[in-house]
Protein backbone atom coordinates (compact mmCIF):
# COMPACT_ATOMS: atom_id res chain seq x y z
CA UNK A 1 0.00 0.00 0.00
CA UNK A 2 1.79 3.43 -1.08
CA UNK A 3 1.67 5.96 1.83
CA UNK A 4 -1.19 8.21 1.87
CA UNK A 5 -0.45 11.69 0.56
CA UNK A 6 -2.22 13.99 3.74
CA UNK A 7 -3.12 11.52 6.42
CA UNK A 8 -5.06 14.04 8.69
CA UNK A 9 -6.05 17.45 8.30
CA UNK A 10 -3.58 20.17 9.17
CA UNK A 11 -3.84 21.72 12.69
CA UNK A 12 -2.64 25.16 13.67
CA UNK A 13 -1.55 25.89 17.41
CA UNK A 14 -3.60 28.45 19.17
CA UNK A 15 -3.24 30.35 22.64
CA UNK A 16 -6.00 29.55 25.26
CA UNK A 17 -8.01 32.83 26.02
CA UNK A 18 -9.86 31.63 28.43
CA UNK A 19 -11.77 28.27 29.85
CA UNK A 20 -14.92 28.50 31.62
CA UNK A 21 -16.62 25.80 33.51
CA UNK A 22 -20.49 27.30 32.75
CA UNK A 23 -21.85 24.16 34.07
CA UNK A 24 -21.05 21.47 36.07
CA UNK A 25 -19.21 19.35 33.70
CA UNK A 26 -19.77 21.80 30.89
CA UNK A 27 -17.15 24.56 29.91
CA UNK A 28 -17.06 27.12 26.86
CA UNK A 29 -13.51 27.86 25.43
CA UNK A 30 -12.14 30.46 23.48
CA UNK A 31 -8.90 30.36 22.06
CA UNK A 32 -7.50 32.91 19.42
CA UNK A 33 -8.92 32.99 16.30
CA UNK A 34 -6.96 32.42 13.20
CA UNK A 35 -9.24 31.73 10.08
CA UNK A 36 -12.53 33.34 8.80
CA UNK A 37 -15.52 30.44 9.03
CA UNK A 38 -19.38 30.54 7.74
CA UNK A 39 -21.35 29.91 11.23
CA UNK A 40 -22.74 26.21 11.52
CA UNK A 41 -18.69 25.06 10.76
CA UNK A 42 -17.08 23.00 12.96
CA UNK A 43 -13.28 22.53 13.66
CA UNK A 44 -11.27 19.59 14.61
CA UNK A 45 -9.39 19.79 17.71
CA UNK A 46 -6.27 18.15 19.84
CA UNK A 47 -4.00 18.77 22.51
CA UNK A 48 -1.63 16.30 21.41
CA UNK A 49 -1.69 16.56 17.85
CA UNK A 50 -0.50 12.65 17.39
CA UNK A 51 -3.91 11.86 18.75
CA UNK A 52 -6.92 11.48 16.65
CA UNK A 53 -8.92 14.50 16.25
CA UNK A 54 -12.38 15.44 17.57
CA UNK A 55 -14.96 17.78 16.08
CA UNK A 56 -16.57 20.44 17.68
CA UNK A 57 -19.07 23.48 15.93
CA UNK A 58 -17.62 26.91 16.45
CA UNK A 59 -19.78 28.60 19.13
CA UNK A 60 -19.41 32.25 18.20
CA UNK A 61 -20.43 34.81 15.76
CA UNK A 62 -17.94 35.36 12.63
CA UNK A 63 -17.26 38.63 13.92
CA UNK A 64 -15.90 38.10 17.04
CA UNK A 65 -12.69 38.34 17.35
CA UNK A 66 -11.55 34.76 19.55
CA UNK A 67 -12.77 31.26 18.73
CA UNK A 68 -15.13 30.12 20.60
CA UNK A 69 -15.65 26.00 21.52
CA UNK A 70 -18.79 24.43 23.98
CA UNK A 71 -17.86 21.02 25.12
CA UNK A 72 -19.28 18.84 27.57
CA UNK A 73 -16.60 16.54 29.47
CA UNK A 74 -16.94 12.75 28.41
CA UNK A 75 -15.48 11.28 31.51
CA UNK A 76 -13.45 8.33 29.98
CA UNK A 77 -12.74 10.77 26.77
CA UNK A 78 -8.82 11.10 25.55
CA UNK A 79 -9.60 14.92 24.27
CA UNK A 80 -12.35 16.35 26.69
CA UNK A 81 -11.20 15.35 30.00
CA UNK A 82 -7.81 17.25 29.31
CA UNK A 83 -9.07 20.21 27.13
CA UNK A 84 -11.21 20.60 31.21
CA UNK A 85 -8.14 21.27 32.38
CA UNK A 86 -6.57 24.29 29.55
CA UNK A 87 -5.51 27.62 30.94
CA UNK A 88 -5.22 30.56 29.79
CA UNK A 89 -1.76 30.99 27.60
CA UNK A 90 -1.87 26.93 27.09
CA UNK A 91 -1.97 25.49 23.01
CA UNK A 92 -4.97 23.90 21.61
CA UNK A 93 -4.53 22.71 18.20
CA UNK A 94 -7.56 23.41 16.10
CA UNK A 95 -7.86 23.18 11.95
CA UNK A 96 -9.47 25.26 9.69
CA UNK A 97 -12.87 25.51 9.72
CA UNK A 98 -15.06 23.18 7.53
CA UNK A 99 -18.74 21.46 7.50
CA UNK A 100 -21.78 22.56 5.48
CA UNK A 101 -24.30 22.58 8.30
CA UNK A 102 -24.75 26.85 7.55
CA UNK A 103 -27.01 28.87 5.53
CA UNK A 104 -29.90 28.29 7.45
CA UNK A 105 -33.14 30.10 6.11
CA UNK A 106 -34.55 32.98 8.29
CA UNK A 107 -37.51 31.82 8.79
CA UNK A 108 -36.15 28.06 9.60
CA UNK A 109 -36.90 26.41 12.89
CA UNK A 110 -33.14 25.48 14.79
CA UNK A 111 -33.74 22.51 17.46
CA UNK A 112 -31.16 21.90 19.90
CA UNK A 113 -29.91 19.50 23.06
CA UNK A 114 -27.05 19.76 25.10
CA UNK A 115 -23.72 21.35 22.84
CA UNK A 116 -25.92 21.38 20.17
CA UNK A 117 -26.64 24.63 20.72
CA UNK A 118 -23.06 25.26 19.38
CA UNK A 119 -23.56 26.13 15.69
CA UNK A 120 -27.07 28.65 16.62
CA UNK A 121 -24.77 30.38 18.83
CA UNK A 122 -22.94 30.80 16.21
CA UNK A 123 -25.21 32.24 13.49
CA UNK A 124 -27.25 34.50 16.13
CA UNK A 125 -23.73 35.93 17.46
CA UNK A 126 -23.17 36.66 13.59
CA UNK A 127 -25.99 38.43 13.75
CA UNK A 128 -28.72 36.26 12.68
CA UNK A 129 -31.95 36.90 15.12
CA UNK A 130 -34.52 38.19 13.36
CA UNK A 131 -36.14 35.00 11.92
CA UNK A 132 -35.69 31.98 13.29
CA UNK A 133 -37.41 30.66 15.92
CA UNK A 134 -35.02 28.74 18.52
CA UNK A 135 -36.21 25.55 20.55
CA UNK A 136 -33.76 23.93 23.49
CA UNK A 137 -34.70 20.65 24.94
CA UNK A 138 -32.84 19.72 28.35
CA UNK A 139 -33.13 18.14 31.58
CA UNK A 140 -32.27 20.42 33.90
CA UNK A 141 -32.12 24.48 34.12
CA UNK A 142 -28.54 25.04 33.86
CA UNK A 143 -28.17 23.33 30.80
CA UNK A 144 -29.85 25.90 28.83
CA UNK A 145 -26.51 27.51 27.76
CA UNK A 146 -26.34 31.19 27.15
CA UNK A 147 -29.98 31.94 27.72
CA UNK A 148 -29.70 35.47 28.40
CA UNK A 149 -27.81 35.99 25.47
CA UNK A 150 -30.70 33.73 23.65
CA UNK A 151 -33.69 35.84 25.62
CA UNK A 152 -32.26 39.06 24.61
CA UNK A 153 -31.88 38.42 20.99
CA UNK A 154 -34.41 35.85 20.34
CA UNK A 155 -37.18 37.30 23.09
CA UNK A 156 -40.23 34.98 22.16
CA UNK A 157 -38.98 32.82 18.99
CA UNK A 158 -36.86 31.13 22.07
CA UNK A 159 -38.46 27.76 23.73
CA UNK A 160 -36.94 26.08 26.25
CA UNK A 161 -38.59 22.96 27.39
CA UNK A 162 -37.26 21.13 30.33
CA UNK A 163 -38.08 17.57 31.44
CA UNK A 164 -37.36 17.25 35.33
CA UNK A 165 -37.43 21.09 36.64
CA UNK A 166 -39.66 23.98 36.77
CA UNK A 167 -39.69 27.39 35.90
CA UNK A 168 -41.75 30.31 34.88
CA UNK A 169 -39.97 31.14 32.07
CA UNK A 170 -39.10 27.51 30.66
CA UNK A 171 -41.97 24.96 29.37
CA UNK A 172 -41.87 21.77 31.66
CA UNK A 173 -41.99 18.66 29.20
CA UNK A 174 -40.84 17.50 26.41
CA UNK A 175 -39.77 19.25 23.42
CA UNK A 176 -41.19 16.22 21.12
CA UNK A 177 -44.49 16.36 22.59
CA UNK A 178 -44.69 20.14 22.05
CA UNK A 179 -43.58 18.87 18.42
CA UNK A 180 -46.62 15.89 18.65
CA UNK A 181 -49.03 18.82 19.25
CA UNK A 182 -48.01 22.54 17.85
CA UNK A 183 -50.12 23.65 15.12
CA UNK A 184 -47.18 25.71 15.17
CA UNK A 185 -45.31 23.16 13.20
CA UNK A 186 -45.44 23.99 9.41
CA UNK A 187 -44.42 21.76 6.29
CA UNK A 188 -43.00 24.45 4.47
CA UNK A 189 -40.23 25.43 6.07
CA UNK A 190 -36.85 24.43 7.35
CA UNK A 191 -35.75 22.36 10.63
CA UNK A 192 -32.10 22.14 11.46
CA UNK A 193 -31.54 19.88 14.24
CA UNK A 194 -28.40 19.50 16.06
CA UNK A 195 -27.38 17.21 18.97
CA UNK A 196 -26.88 13.50 19.77
CA UNK A 197 -28.16 10.91 17.38
CA UNK A 198 -31.01 9.89 19.55
CA UNK A 199 -32.53 13.30 19.53
CA UNK A 200 -32.03 14.08 15.97
CA UNK A 201 -33.31 10.82 14.79
CA UNK A 202 -36.69 10.90 17.45
CA UNK A 203 -37.52 14.48 16.13
CA UNK A 204 -37.07 13.92 12.84
CA UNK A 205 -39.37 10.75 12.95
CA UNK A 206 -41.93 13.34 14.43
CA UNK A 207 -41.55 16.32 12.07
CA UNK A 208 -41.98 13.43 9.38
CA UNK A 209 -44.92 12.50 11.12
CA UNK A 210 -46.45 15.89 11.00
CA UNK A 211 -46.12 16.02 7.05
CA UNK A 212 -42.95 17.56 6.70
CA UNK A 213 -41.12 16.40 4.10
CA UNK A 214 -37.63 15.08 4.85
CA UNK A 215 -36.12 17.52 2.24
CA UNK A 216 -37.08 19.94 4.91
CA UNK A 217 -34.76 18.81 7.58
CA UNK A 218 -31.48 19.30 8.03
CA UNK A 219 -29.30 17.36 10.86
CA UNK A 220 -26.07 17.58 12.29
CA UNK A 221 -25.16 14.54 14.91
CA UNK A 222 -22.64 14.95 17.24
CA UNK A 223 -21.92 11.15 16.84
CA UNK B 1 -19.80 -10.57 41.76
CA UNK B 2 -17.00 -8.94 39.40
CA UNK B 3 -17.16 -10.02 35.85
CA UNK B 4 -14.49 -11.70 34.33
CA UNK B 5 -12.43 -10.45 31.02
CA UNK B 6 -13.04 -12.64 28.52
CA UNK B 7 -9.81 -14.08 25.92
CA UNK B 8 -12.06 -14.66 22.97
CA UNK B 9 -11.11 -11.19 20.99
CA UNK B 10 -7.48 -10.91 21.99
CA UNK B 11 -5.07 -10.54 19.82
CA UNK B 12 -1.69 -13.28 19.94
CA UNK B 13 0.14 -9.75 21.31
CA UNK B 14 -2.54 -9.26 23.81
CA UNK B 15 -2.83 -13.07 24.64
CA UNK B 16 1.21 -12.46 25.24
CA UNK B 17 0.99 -9.69 27.70
CA UNK B 18 -1.38 -11.99 29.64
CA UNK B 19 0.92 -14.86 29.66
CA UNK B 20 3.59 -13.06 30.91
CA UNK B 21 1.05 -11.45 33.75
CA UNK B 22 0.59 -15.29 35.04
CA UNK B 23 4.07 -16.58 34.59
CA UNK B 24 3.48 -18.92 31.94
CA UNK B 25 5.81 -19.64 28.83
CA UNK B 26 5.77 -17.22 26.44
CA UNK B 27 4.85 -19.61 23.82
CA UNK B 28 1.89 -20.57 25.52
CA UNK B 29 0.33 -17.08 23.75
CA UNK B 30 0.89 -19.08 20.52
CA UNK B 31 -1.33 -21.99 22.21
CA UNK B 32 -4.36 -20.12 23.36
CA UNK B 33 -4.77 -18.11 20.00
CA UNK B 34 -4.52 -21.67 18.53
CA UNK B 35 -7.21 -22.97 20.63
CA UNK B 36 -9.56 -19.80 20.38
CA UNK B 37 -9.51 -19.28 17.20
CA UNK B 38 -8.54 -22.64 15.06
CA UNK B 39 -9.08 -25.18 17.03
CA UNK B 40 -12.49 -23.45 18.46
CA UNK B 41 -12.52 -24.56 21.94
CA UNK B 42 -15.53 -24.02 23.85
CA UNK B 43 -13.98 -23.90 27.27
CA UNK B 44 -10.84 -23.10 28.70
CA UNK B 45 -10.69 -26.49 30.06
CA UNK B 46 -10.44 -28.09 26.67
CA UNK B 47 -6.94 -26.75 26.19
CA UNK B 48 -5.46 -29.91 26.96
CA UNK B 49 -1.87 -28.59 25.71
CA UNK B 50 -1.68 -26.26 28.14
CA UNK B 51 -1.11 -27.59 31.67
CA UNK B 52 -3.37 -28.10 33.96
CA UNK B 53 -2.49 -25.52 36.90
CA UNK B 54 -2.11 -22.66 33.44
CA UNK B 55 -5.75 -23.86 32.92
CA UNK B 56 -7.05 -23.42 36.37
CA UNK B 57 -5.12 -19.93 36.40
CA UNK B 58 -6.83 -18.65 33.48
CA UNK B 59 -10.17 -19.65 34.45
CA UNK B 60 -9.85 -18.24 37.50
CA UNK B 61 -9.39 -14.41 35.37
CA UNK B 62 -11.23 -15.17 32.59
CA UNK B 63 -14.47 -16.40 30.63
CA UNK B 64 -13.72 -17.78 26.84
CA UNK B 65 -16.20 -14.81 25.93
CA UNK B 66 -18.15 -16.99 23.41
CA UNK B 67 -21.88 -16.38 23.34
CA UNK B 68 -24.82 -18.73 21.98
CA UNK B 69 -27.19 -16.59 19.77
CA UNK B 70 -30.52 -16.26 21.48
CA UNK B 71 -32.93 -16.38 18.55
CA UNK B 72 -33.14 -17.21 14.64
CA UNK B 73 -35.22 -16.65 12.25
CA UNK B 74 -34.82 -18.39 8.73
CA UNK B 75 -36.48 -16.71 5.54
CA UNK B 76 -38.09 -18.25 2.73
CA UNK B 77 -35.09 -17.28 0.62
CA UNK B 78 -32.62 -19.74 3.36
CA UNK B 79 -31.02 -16.56 4.65
CA UNK B 80 -30.95 -16.82 8.44
CA UNK B 81 -31.10 -14.29 10.79
CA UNK B 82 -29.34 -14.41 14.16
CA UNK B 83 -29.60 -12.47 17.40
CA UNK B 84 -26.68 -12.04 20.02
CA UNK B 85 -27.36 -10.81 23.11
CA UNK B 86 -24.87 -7.59 23.62
CA UNK B 87 -24.91 -4.74 26.33
CA UNK B 88 -27.25 -4.04 28.91
CA UNK B 89 -30.41 -6.42 27.31
CA UNK B 90 -30.43 -5.08 23.47
CA UNK B 91 -28.70 -7.27 21.13
CA UNK B 92 -27.64 -7.31 17.80
CA UNK B 93 -27.72 -8.95 14.25
CA UNK B 94 -26.17 -11.22 11.89
CA UNK B 95 -27.37 -12.38 8.98
CA UNK B 96 -26.29 -15.49 7.26
CA UNK B 97 -26.75 -15.29 3.40
CA UNK B 98 -26.30 -18.67 1.41
CA UNK B 99 -25.91 -18.18 -2.23
CA UNK B 100 -24.60 -21.32 -4.77
CA UNK B 101 -20.99 -19.88 -4.58
CA UNK B 102 -20.47 -18.41 -1.50
CA UNK B 103 -21.87 -17.95 1.76
CA UNK B 104 -21.73 -14.83 3.33
CA UNK B 105 -22.05 -13.38 6.87
CA UNK B 106 -23.10 -9.96 7.55
CA UNK B 107 -22.26 -9.16 11.28
CA UNK B 108 -23.07 -6.05 13.36
CA UNK B 109 -20.12 -3.34 14.72
CA UNK B 110 -22.60 -1.60 17.29
CA UNK B 111 -25.44 -2.00 19.36
CA UNK B 112 -27.41 0.87 17.48
CA UNK B 113 -25.72 3.59 15.58
CA UNK B 114 -25.02 7.11 15.69
CA UNK B 115 -24.88 8.93 12.18
CA UNK B 116 -28.83 8.76 11.70
CA UNK B 117 -29.25 7.74 8.09
CA UNK B 118 -32.74 8.77 7.12
CA UNK B 119 -33.62 5.20 5.87
CA UNK B 120 -32.05 2.82 8.07
CA UNK B 121 -33.99 0.84 10.80
CA UNK B 122 -30.67 0.79 12.97
CA UNK B 123 -30.37 4.47 13.19
CA UNK B 124 -33.75 4.68 14.63
CA UNK B 125 -32.78 2.92 17.41
CA UNK B 126 -29.90 5.57 18.36
CA UNK B 127 -26.65 4.66 19.74
CA UNK B 128 -26.36 2.07 22.64
CA UNK B 129 -22.85 0.83 23.00
CA UNK B 130 -19.77 -0.19 21.14
CA UNK B 131 -19.51 -3.88 20.30
CA UNK B 132 -16.11 -5.40 21.29
CA UNK B 133 -13.98 -7.62 18.59
CA UNK B 134 -14.69 -10.34 20.78
CA UNK B 135 -18.51 -9.64 20.10
CA UNK B 136 -17.88 -9.00 16.78
CA UNK B 137 -15.92 -12.42 16.02
CA UNK B 138 -18.27 -14.45 17.99
CA UNK B 139 -20.93 -13.57 15.36
CA UNK B 140 -18.79 -15.60 12.75
CA UNK B 141 -17.43 -18.42 15.47
CA UNK B 142 -21.18 -18.80 17.15
CA UNK B 143 -23.82 -19.33 14.14
CA UNK B 144 -24.43 -22.77 13.42
CA UNK B 145 -22.75 -22.73 9.66
CA UNK B 146 -19.60 -21.13 11.01
CA UNK B 147 -17.63 -23.54 9.07
CA UNK B 148 -19.39 -22.98 5.87
CA UNK B 149 -19.00 -19.47 5.65
CA UNK B 150 -16.69 -18.03 3.00
CA UNK B 151 -17.06 -14.41 3.13
CA UNK B 152 -17.49 -11.89 6.23
CA UNK B 153 -19.45 -8.43 5.43
CA UNK B 154 -19.30 -5.61 8.09
CA UNK B 155 -22.71 -3.82 6.74
CA UNK B 156 -24.59 -5.19 10.08
CA UNK B 157 -25.49 -2.89 12.55
CA UNK B 158 -23.81 0.23 13.03
CA UNK B 159 -21.44 2.28 11.24
CA UNK B 160 -17.78 -0.06 11.35
CA UNK B 161 -15.50 3.24 11.17
CA UNK B 162 -16.94 4.48 14.14
CA UNK B 163 -15.57 1.77 16.36
CA UNK B 164 -12.56 1.56 14.54
CA UNK B 165 -10.06 0.08 17.04
CA UNK B 166 -12.66 -2.71 17.60
CA UNK B 167 -13.10 -3.56 14.22
CA UNK B 168 -9.74 -3.13 13.21
CA UNK B 169 -8.52 -5.44 15.62
CA UNK B 170 -11.87 -8.42 15.19
CA UNK B 171 -10.30 -7.89 11.31
CA UNK B 172 -6.97 -8.81 12.50
CA UNK B 173 -7.56 -11.75 14.42
CA UNK B 174 -9.76 -13.24 11.08
CA UNK B 175 -6.56 -12.53 8.68
CA UNK B 176 -4.06 -13.25 11.19
CA UNK B 177 -1.98 -16.53 10.58
CA UNK B 178 -2.65 -17.09 14.30
CA UNK B 179 -6.03 -16.48 14.14
CA UNK B 180 -8.92 -17.67 11.45
CA UNK B 181 -6.13 -17.10 9.15
CA UNK B 182 -8.72 -15.47 6.35
CA UNK B 183 -7.42 -13.72 3.16
CA UNK B 184 -8.89 -9.93 3.77
CA UNK B 185 -10.10 -10.39 0.24
CA UNK B 186 -12.87 -12.65 1.85
CA UNK B 187 -14.06 -10.01 4.19
CA UNK B 188 -15.49 -6.57 2.87
CA UNK B 189 -15.97 -3.30 5.51
CA UNK B 190 -18.80 -0.80 5.05
CA UNK B 191 -18.35 2.85 5.51
CA UNK B 192 -20.90 5.97 5.01
CA UNK B 193 -17.65 7.76 4.67
CA UNK B 194 -15.95 8.78 8.59
CA UNK B 195 -13.00 9.85 6.37
CA UNK B 196 -10.30 9.85 9.35
CA UNK B 197 -11.33 6.26 10.57
CA UNK B 198 -11.02 5.27 6.92
CA UNK B 199 -7.64 6.28 6.50
CA UNK B 200 -6.85 4.08 9.24
CA UNK B 201 -8.86 1.53 7.44
CA UNK B 202 -7.01 1.76 3.91
CA UNK B 203 -3.81 1.86 5.93
CA UNK B 204 -3.98 -0.82 8.65
CA UNK B 205 -6.03 -4.07 6.94
CA UNK B 206 -6.34 -5.32 3.62
CA UNK B 207 -9.68 -6.27 3.27
CA UNK B 208 -12.35 -4.83 0.63
CA UNK B 209 -13.71 -1.29 1.12
CA UNK B 210 -17.92 -0.85 0.70
CA UNK B 211 -18.63 3.33 0.46
CA UNK B 212 -22.56 4.16 0.89
CA UNK B 213 -23.47 6.70 -1.71
CA UNK B 214 -26.99 7.04 -2.20
CA UNK B 215 -26.52 10.08 -3.77
CA UNK B 216 -23.78 12.02 -6.21
CA UNK B 217 -25.69 15.35 -4.64
CA UNK B 218 -24.38 17.24 -2.14
CA UNK B 219 -28.15 18.96 -0.87
CA UNK B 220 -29.56 15.86 -1.10
CA UNK B 221 -27.16 13.11 0.33
CA UNK B 222 -27.29 16.02 3.29
CA UNK B 223 -30.86 14.92 3.77
CA UNK B 224 -30.65 11.43 3.84
CA UNK B 225 -27.22 10.90 5.64
CA UNK B 226 -26.25 13.57 8.14
CA UNK B 227 -22.55 12.45 7.89
CA UNK B 228 -22.50 14.72 4.33
CA UNK B 229 -22.29 17.83 6.75
CA UNK B 230 -18.69 17.04 8.04
CA UNK B 231 -17.57 14.98 5.61
CA UNK B 232 -18.69 14.80 1.88
CA UNK B 233 -18.78 12.46 -0.34
CA UNK B 234 -16.46 13.91 -2.48
CA UNK B 235 -14.00 14.41 0.26
CA UNK B 236 -14.28 10.45 0.65
CA UNK B 237 -13.80 9.87 -2.65
CA UNK B 238 -11.00 12.47 -2.74
CA UNK B 239 -9.36 10.47 0.10
CA UNK B 240 -9.48 7.21 -2.37
CA UNK B 241 -7.59 8.72 -4.69
CA UNK B 242 -4.61 9.12 -2.26
CA UNK B 243 -4.02 5.67 -2.25
CA UNK B 244 -2.86 2.95 -4.52
CA UNK B 245 -5.47 -0.08 -3.87
CA UNK B 246 -3.75 -2.82 -5.81
CA UNK B 247 -5.59 -5.10 -8.46
CA UNK B 248 -6.72 -7.29 -5.74
CA UNK B 249 -8.15 -4.88 -2.86
CA UNK B 250 -11.56 -3.68 -4.39
CA UNK B 251 -13.65 -0.30 -3.73
CA UNK B 252 -17.03 -0.49 -4.02
CA UNK B 253 -20.38 2.11 -3.84
CA UNK B 254 -23.28 0.90 -2.39
CA UNK B 255 -26.45 2.53 -3.87
CA UNK B 256 -29.79 2.22 -2.55
CA UNK B 257 -32.39 3.43 -4.83
CA UNK B 258 -35.51 5.53 -3.70
CA UNK B 259 -38.18 5.74 -5.86
CA UNK B 260 -38.23 9.68 -7.76
CA UNK B 261 -35.66 10.88 -5.50
CA UNK B 262 -31.88 9.49 -6.77
CA UNK B 263 -32.66 7.74 -9.41
CA UNK B 264 -32.97 10.30 -12.27
CA UNK B 265 -30.33 10.99 -15.34
CA UNK B 266 -28.89 13.61 -13.49
CA UNK B 267 -28.12 11.08 -10.61
CA UNK B 268 -26.35 8.81 -13.51
CA UNK B 269 -24.67 12.03 -14.58
CA UNK B 270 -23.59 12.56 -10.93
CA UNK B 271 -21.92 9.50 -10.16
CA UNK B 272 -20.13 8.99 -13.38
CA UNK B 273 -19.11 12.29 -12.67
CA UNK B 274 -17.84 11.96 -9.01
CA UNK B 275 -15.98 8.33 -9.93
CA UNK B 276 -14.69 9.46 -13.03
CA UNK B 277 -11.13 7.44 -13.14
CA UNK B 278 -11.89 5.53 -10.03
CA UNK B 279 -11.12 1.74 -10.35
CA UNK B 280 -14.56 0.37 -8.39
CA UNK B 281 -17.56 -0.79 -9.10
CA UNK B 282 -20.97 0.32 -8.07
CA UNK B 283 -23.93 -2.26 -6.30
CA UNK B 284 -27.56 -0.47 -6.43
CA UNK B 285 -29.56 -2.07 -4.15
CA UNK B 286 -33.46 -2.29 -4.13
CA UNK B 287 -34.99 -0.24 -0.65
CA UNK B 288 -37.31 -2.13 1.32
CA UNK B 289 -39.29 0.53 3.09
CA UNK B 290 -39.35 0.37 6.78
CA UNK B 291 -42.00 1.69 9.08
CA UNK B 292 -43.20 5.39 8.79
CA UNK B 293 -40.63 5.85 6.11
CA UNK B 294 -40.97 9.07 3.38
CA UNK B 295 -38.42 6.85 0.93
CA UNK B 296 -39.86 4.50 -1.28
CA UNK B 297 -37.64 1.97 -3.37
CA UNK B 298 -37.35 2.21 -7.60
CA UNK B 299 -38.98 -0.63 -9.86
CA UNK B 300 -37.02 -3.18 -10.64
CA UNK B 301 -36.82 -1.96 -14.28
CA UNK B 302 -35.92 1.84 -13.44
CA UNK B 303 -33.37 -0.16 -11.55
CA UNK B 304 -32.38 -1.83 -14.82
CA UNK B 305 -32.56 1.10 -16.87
CA UNK B 306 -30.21 3.07 -14.15
CA UNK B 307 -27.72 0.38 -14.06
CA UNK B 308 -27.51 0.20 -17.76
CA UNK B 309 -27.28 3.81 -18.16
CA UNK B 310 -24.31 3.64 -15.65
CA UNK B 311 -22.47 1.19 -17.52
CA UNK B 312 -22.92 3.20 -20.96
CA UNK B 313 -20.63 5.37 -18.92
CA UNK B 314 -17.95 2.85 -18.25
CA UNK B 315 -19.20 1.96 -14.63
CA UNK B 316 -19.19 -1.47 -13.51
CA UNK B 317 -22.67 -1.67 -11.87
CA UNK B 318 -24.54 -5.07 -10.56
CA UNK B 319 -27.88 -4.87 -8.86
CA UNK B 320 -27.52 -6.72 -5.46
CA UNK B 321 -30.14 -9.31 -5.37
CA UNK B 322 -32.43 -8.22 -1.89
CA UNK B 323 -32.28 -11.61 0.24
CA UNK B 324 -34.52 -12.39 3.64
CA UNK B 325 -36.92 -9.45 3.18
CA UNK B 326 -39.12 -11.56 5.11
CA UNK B 327 -37.12 -10.90 8.18
CA UNK B 328 -35.61 -7.85 7.49
CA UNK B 329 -32.06 -8.76 6.69
CA UNK B 330 -30.57 -6.52 3.93
CA UNK B 331 -27.74 -5.57 4.62
CA UNK B 332 -27.61 -2.38 6.03
CA UNK B 333 -30.62 -2.62 7.01
CA UNK B 334 -30.72 -4.72 9.65
CA UNK B 335 -33.51 -4.27 12.38
CA UNK B 336 -34.46 -5.17 15.73
CA UNK B 337 -37.53 -3.84 14.88
CA UNK B 338 -38.35 -3.60 18.98
CA UNK B 339 -37.37 0.05 19.34
CA UNK B 340 -35.53 0.20 22.75
CA UNK B 341 -35.85 3.60 25.20
CA UNK B 342 -33.16 5.31 25.67
CA UNK B 343 -31.80 6.96 28.79
CA UNK B 344 -31.06 9.95 26.72
CA UNK B 345 -35.10 10.73 26.03
CA UNK B 346 -35.05 12.52 29.16
CA UNK B 347 -33.09 15.79 27.75
CA UNK B 348 -35.69 16.90 25.30
C1 LIG C 1 -19.86 17.26 13.59
C2 LIG C 1 -19.58 17.13 15.07
C3 LIG C 1 -19.63 18.24 15.87
C4 LIG C 1 -19.41 18.13 17.23
N1 LIG C 1 -19.51 19.23 18.01
C5 LIG C 1 -19.38 19.14 19.35
C6 LIG C 1 -19.55 20.28 20.18
O1 LIG C 1 -19.77 21.41 19.72
N2 LIG C 1 -19.43 20.12 21.54
C7 LIG C 1 -19.18 18.89 22.09
O2 LIG C 1 -19.10 18.79 23.33
N3 LIG C 1 -19.01 17.79 21.32
C8 LIG C 1 -19.09 17.89 19.96
N4 LIG C 1 -18.92 16.76 19.19
C9 LIG C 1 -18.45 15.52 19.83
C10 LIG C 1 -16.91 15.58 19.96
O3 LIG C 1 -16.34 15.52 18.68
C11 LIG C 1 -16.32 14.41 20.74
O4 LIG C 1 -16.80 13.20 20.26
C12 LIG C 1 -16.61 14.48 22.24
O5 LIG C 1 -16.19 15.73 22.75
C13 LIG C 1 -15.89 13.38 23.01
O6 LIG C 1 -14.51 13.45 22.79
P1 LIG C 1 -13.48 12.80 23.81
O7 LIG C 1 -12.17 12.66 23.09
O8 LIG C 1 -13.44 13.56 25.09
O9 LIG C 1 -14.11 11.40 24.14
P2 LIG C 1 -13.91 10.00 23.38
O10 LIG C 1 -12.50 9.53 23.56
O11 LIG C 1 -14.41 10.13 22.01
O12 LIG C 1 -14.90 9.10 24.22
C14 LIG C 1 -16.28 9.44 24.34
C15 LIG C 1 -16.93 8.58 25.41
O13 LIG C 1 -16.98 7.25 24.96
C16 LIG C 1 -16.31 6.41 25.85
N5 LIG C 1 -15.58 5.45 25.00
C17 LIG C 1 -14.50 5.68 24.21
N6 LIG C 1 -14.16 4.57 23.54
C18 LIG C 1 -15.03 3.61 23.90
C19 LIG C 1 -15.23 2.24 23.56
N7 LIG C 1 -14.46 1.62 22.68
N8 LIG C 1 -16.25 1.57 24.12
C20 LIG C 1 -17.06 2.16 25.01
N9 LIG C 1 -16.93 3.45 25.37
C21 LIG C 1 -15.94 4.16 24.84
C22 LIG C 1 -15.40 7.28 26.69
O14 LIG C 1 -15.18 6.77 27.98
C23 LIG C 1 -16.19 8.55 26.73
O15 LIG C 1 -17.14 8.56 27.77
C24 LIG C 1 -19.11 16.87 17.81
C25 LIG C 1 -19.04 15.74 16.98
C26 LIG C 1 -19.26 15.87 15.63
C27 LIG C 1 -19.19 14.65 14.76
S1 LIG D 1 -27.01 3.10 7.35
FE1 LIG D 1 -25.26 2.42 8.55
S2 LIG D 1 -24.29 4.33 9.22
FE2 LIG D 1 -26.34 4.89 8.55
S3 LIG D 1 -27.57 4.82 10.42
FE3 LIG D 1 -27.73 2.80 9.45
S4 LIG D 1 -26.17 1.56 10.42
FE4 LIG D 1 -25.68 3.71 10.86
Amino acid sequence: MSQPVRRKKEVFPTKVLSNTEITPGVFSIEVERLHDFIPGQVVAAAINTSDPLRLYSIASGKEQPFLRLLYDVKPGGLLTPQMARLQKGDTLYVSAPFGRFTKAPDDAWWIATGTGIAPFLSMAESGQTQGPTLLQGARYLTQFYYADFFKTAFGERYLRFCTAEEHPEVIHGRLTNYLKESDAVQAGRKYYLCGNANMVVDVRDLLLERGVPFENIVAEIYF
Amino acid sequence: MEQKEVLFGKTLDELKVVVKEMGLPGFSAGQIADWLYKKKAGSIEEMSNLSKKARAQLSERFDMGLTPSSKVQTSADGTKKYLFPAHKNLFVEAAYIPEEDRKTLCVSSQVGCKMGCLFCMTGKQGFQSQLTAGEIINQVRSIDESDLLTNVVYMGMGEPMDNIEEVLKSLQILTSDWGFAWSPRRINVSTIGVVPAMRRFIEESEAHLAISMHSPFDEERKKLMPIQQVYTIEQVIETLRDYDFGRQRRISFEYIMFDGINDTAAHVKGISKLLNGLRCRINLIKFHPIPDSPLRGTPHERMVWFSEQLNKKGLVTTIRRSRGEDIYAACGLLSTKTLVKKDEQQDY
